[in-house]
């Protein structure tokens, strides 16, 4: 019953710790814009928008789409606001998919974007509800157990974390709508940074930035007659599972699994690690390379780790990882999901430039959020499923 | 499109409720609806909820919500940070691909910990307006002296929405407040905001609603008469009050029209109206006939749970299809500032 959905636009804005000159509006329009200009087509060519982003406190706007409205020339069109915490994103961009699936609707404009430098992101996510269970400073509180289980689980040598930080800023060089250009990156610079929250450094940790990211979605015929060849969406998945409670494998989650086999059974996908060209995948600390290409059954369980030893994720691997430099690069959180999803689709229409993978036909996007307990991907080719 | 139906409705409210969180506040909705759906719990293959951050004052206040439905294996979920009627839109939209053929949709807000009508000034534009923190209710009272100005009706006609929703709240036992006060009654108190008087205003309040969805045959498998969705559709205005005619509602009437409202007879109008005159504004736009109960439940004047209301607007309608008593009826939602944003969802019976 499902139409068939191309992504024929894409646009992101320069991301940065604090982009002061423009506004929120003139941040969600820059990447609007670029979308449109990429699918060739106006404001009055769109029938619907899709607004994600992560929580409103990071900016201290209650339901900002409403704000929002004009500068996406959203008046007189439908008008949904997506939130599923840092899988949000991939969330919004699957939604927006739907509704050409469904065959509601023609061509769908999709934005989501963080404007981090409003206010303080770190605190914003250092959640202490009355009477809730306080989950430390910042997301690297509470992420950084699960790291320091799955290394004591796998075995895993003490600088993967390192090696991984490294090749994304690496591969951030290329990008260049990156936030972070460490132009002198390197093993012992990663190694001497500042310990954050062990095992995490500094320099394992991503940045807090502001930027934007959009997409224009079209029904089959449609995306066919696009200037630059679409990405045609071969699957979507999403999955959620509570945040905590006896016996759940926050290291491993269930969710993720489950929504990883069903997106590969959606895309007739028997072997991920041979039949996907390169994946980009939601890794805010460093050690989440490893643990989500377990998780996404590109690895054995235990043996994520080797894949970075071993060079398999780097740009010349046999299946790179996080080509633009990732979420360790650049992370305006609500956006992060969407610029995920929005690389592997750049990557099978031959844009990414100078991070451009030869020859992706296939690729992977992800997103993770809350506990590690909200997943959503989504598997994009050059050519038709 | 495929046919999509409404199964089961179920709600709580209360002025304020001071025992118990979200999760507790839901659990309950959650069972009732379910077990009223006819549906196994594991036959429920999608589920989409709304609520907003700024009423819990956390960010992700909505993963805690999880716990209520027992995510456990993963489940398919979503949320939107809209009103749970969004929600229910979002679920039908997954059942349109094909995807899956049920869902469980919730909205809850507990509003009652802040000041709901300051709070909402946080939805303005951040840079130039919400900084002169205007309350909700005198935004309201722009949008009704305009329409009180254009001759459209008079504070008589404000004081006689109020009274018939009072009125009818009075057999609503999730009503948070009712009266038999009479229109010259209502028109002695004091205003609030001129031209609104309190009556006039939300009775604001904590609470959830919950509804299942399913598909064609799955629904009249387990139900003798599903309350059929035949039209939904949403639509936005600018936000800026200055470029709009306050006194109709663009937007309500374009999605009236994309949700076919007038292709048959409406016996029952569910409207979202927290404000007297919206009512009248809304009823218009919608192309209510004068021959249909309009907000038998009391509506929002009597009980406005924000996030939550305008899915409760839905169940309303669904509940009165579900039990016979109406045939085709339809249901409406709103956020934003003087009525921005507005879903039409048409149901019946059949």
């Amino acid at each position: 019953m499902a139409e068939l959905c191309g992504i024929v636009g894409i646009g992101q804005t320069k991301l940065a710790a604090k982009r002061v000159d423009v506004s929120m509006p003139g941040l969600v329009r820059e990447a609007a814009d670029r979308a449109l200009l990429d699918a060739g087509l106006g404001w009055a060519d769109i029938d619907a928008v899709v607004v994600g982003k992560a929580p409103d406190t990071f900016e201290g706007c209650m339901l900002p789409e409403l704000y929002l409205a004009d500068s996406l020339g959203a008046p007189g069109k439908p008008l949904l606001r997506v939130h599923t915490a840092g899988s949000v994103g991939g969330s919004t961009a699957i939604v927006a998919a739907s509704l050409i699936q469904a065959g509601i609707h023609d061509r769908v404009l999709t934005v989501a974007y963080e404007k981090q430098s409003e206010s303080n992101a770190m605190w914003g996510l250092t959640i202490s509800a009355p009477f809730g269970v306080a989950v430390v400073a910042g997301a690297g509180g509470f992420f950084a157990p699960l790291v320091r289980g799955y290394i004591r689980r796998s075995g895993a040598p003490a600088d993967v974390g390192i090696r991984v930080a490294v090749k994304d800023r690496l591969n951030a060089l290329k990008n260049p709508y990156a936030h972070l250009h460490l132009k002198d990156i390197s093993h012992e610079m990663v190694e001497q940074s500042p310990m954050l929250w062990d095992p995490i450094r500094l320099l394992e940790a991503c940045p807090s930035s502001d930027g934007a990211c959009a997409m224009v979605l079209a029904r089959e015929d449609l995306a066919q007659r696009a200037p630059t060849p679409p990405a045609w969406i071969h699957a979507t998945a999403m999955r959620s599972e509570p945040t905590m409670f006896a016996g759940r494998d926050a290291i491993n989650p269930e969710a993720g699994k489950m929504a990883a086999r069903d997106l590969y059974a959606k895309a007739g996908i028997t072997n991920p690690r041979r039949e996907i060209d390169c994946a980009e995948i939601y890794v805010p600390f460093s050690w989440f390379e490893p643990m989500w290409m377990e998780n996404l059954g590109f690895a054995e369980e235990g043996a994520g780790w080797r894949m970075t030893l071993e060079g398999a994720t780097a740009l010349d691997g046999d299946l790179p990882v996080n080509m633009s430099g990732g979420v360790l690069s650049s992370n305006p959180i609500g956006a992060s999901g969407m610029l995920r999803f929005a690389e592997a689709a750049m990557q099978v229409r031959k844009q990414a430039g100078e991070h451009q993978i030869e020859g992706a036909r296939r690729a992977l996007g992800h997103a993770y959020g809350g506990g590690s307990q909200y997943f959503s991907m989504w598997i994009v080719g050059s050519e038709k499923p | 499109m495929r046919d999509v139906a409404v199964l089961s409705f179920a709600q709580s409210t209360a002025a304020r409720e001071t025992e118990r969180n979200e999760v507790e506040i839901l659990m309950p909705v959650v069972r009732e609806v379910i077990a009223a759906s006819g549906l196994e719990r594991s036959r429920i293959e999608f589920t989409c909820s709304g609520s907003s951050d700024f009423l819990q004052g956390q960010p992700f206040a909505f993963v805690m919500a999880l716990d209520a439905v027992g995510a456990w294996p993963p489940i398919r979920e979503s949320h939107v940070e809209q009103d749970g009627a969004w929600a229910l839109y979002e679920a039908w939209v997954k059942i349109q691909t094909g995807e899956v053929d049920s869902a469980l949709v919730y909205g809850f807000g507990k509003s009652a910990a802040g000041n709901l009508g300051d709070i909402l000034a946080m939805t303005l534009d951040p840079y130039c307006v919400t900084p002169l923190w205007p309350h909700a209710d005198s935004i309201a009272a722009l949008q009704a002296r305009a329409w009180i100005e254009s001759g459209k009706g008079s504070e008589r006609s404000l004081a006689e929405i109020a009274a018939r929703n009072r009125a009818a709240a009075r057999s609503n036992p999730h009503a948070i407040v009712s009266g038999t006060e009479t229109v010259d009654e209502l028109l002695s108190r004091p205003y609030v905001a001129s031209p609104l008087r309190a009556h006039d205003c939300p009775a604001n309040g904590d609470g959830a609603s919950a509804i299942v969805l399913a598909a064609g045959d799955l629904a009249r498998s387990v139900s003798k008469r599903p309350a059929w969705i035949r039209g939904i559709d949403h639509r936005v205005d600018p936000a800026a009050l200055g470029v709009r005619d306050l006194t109709r509602c663009r937007s309500a009437e374009l999605a009236a029209q994309k949700a076919g409202v007038a292709r048959d007879k409406i016996d029952i109008a569910e409207i979202y109206a927290p404000y007297s005159h919206e009512e009248a504004i809304l009823r218009e736009a919608l192309g209510v006939p004068d021959t249909a109960s309009v907000n038998p439940s009391g509506g929002a004047l009597c009980a406005h749970v924000m996030m939550s209301c305008g899915l409760q607007r839905i169940g309303e309608v669904a509940r009165r299809i579900l039990s016979g008593e109406a045939d085709r009826g339809v249901a409406h939602a709103a956020h934003g500032p003087a009525l921005q944003q507005n879903l039409v969802c048409v149901l019946e019976g059949d």
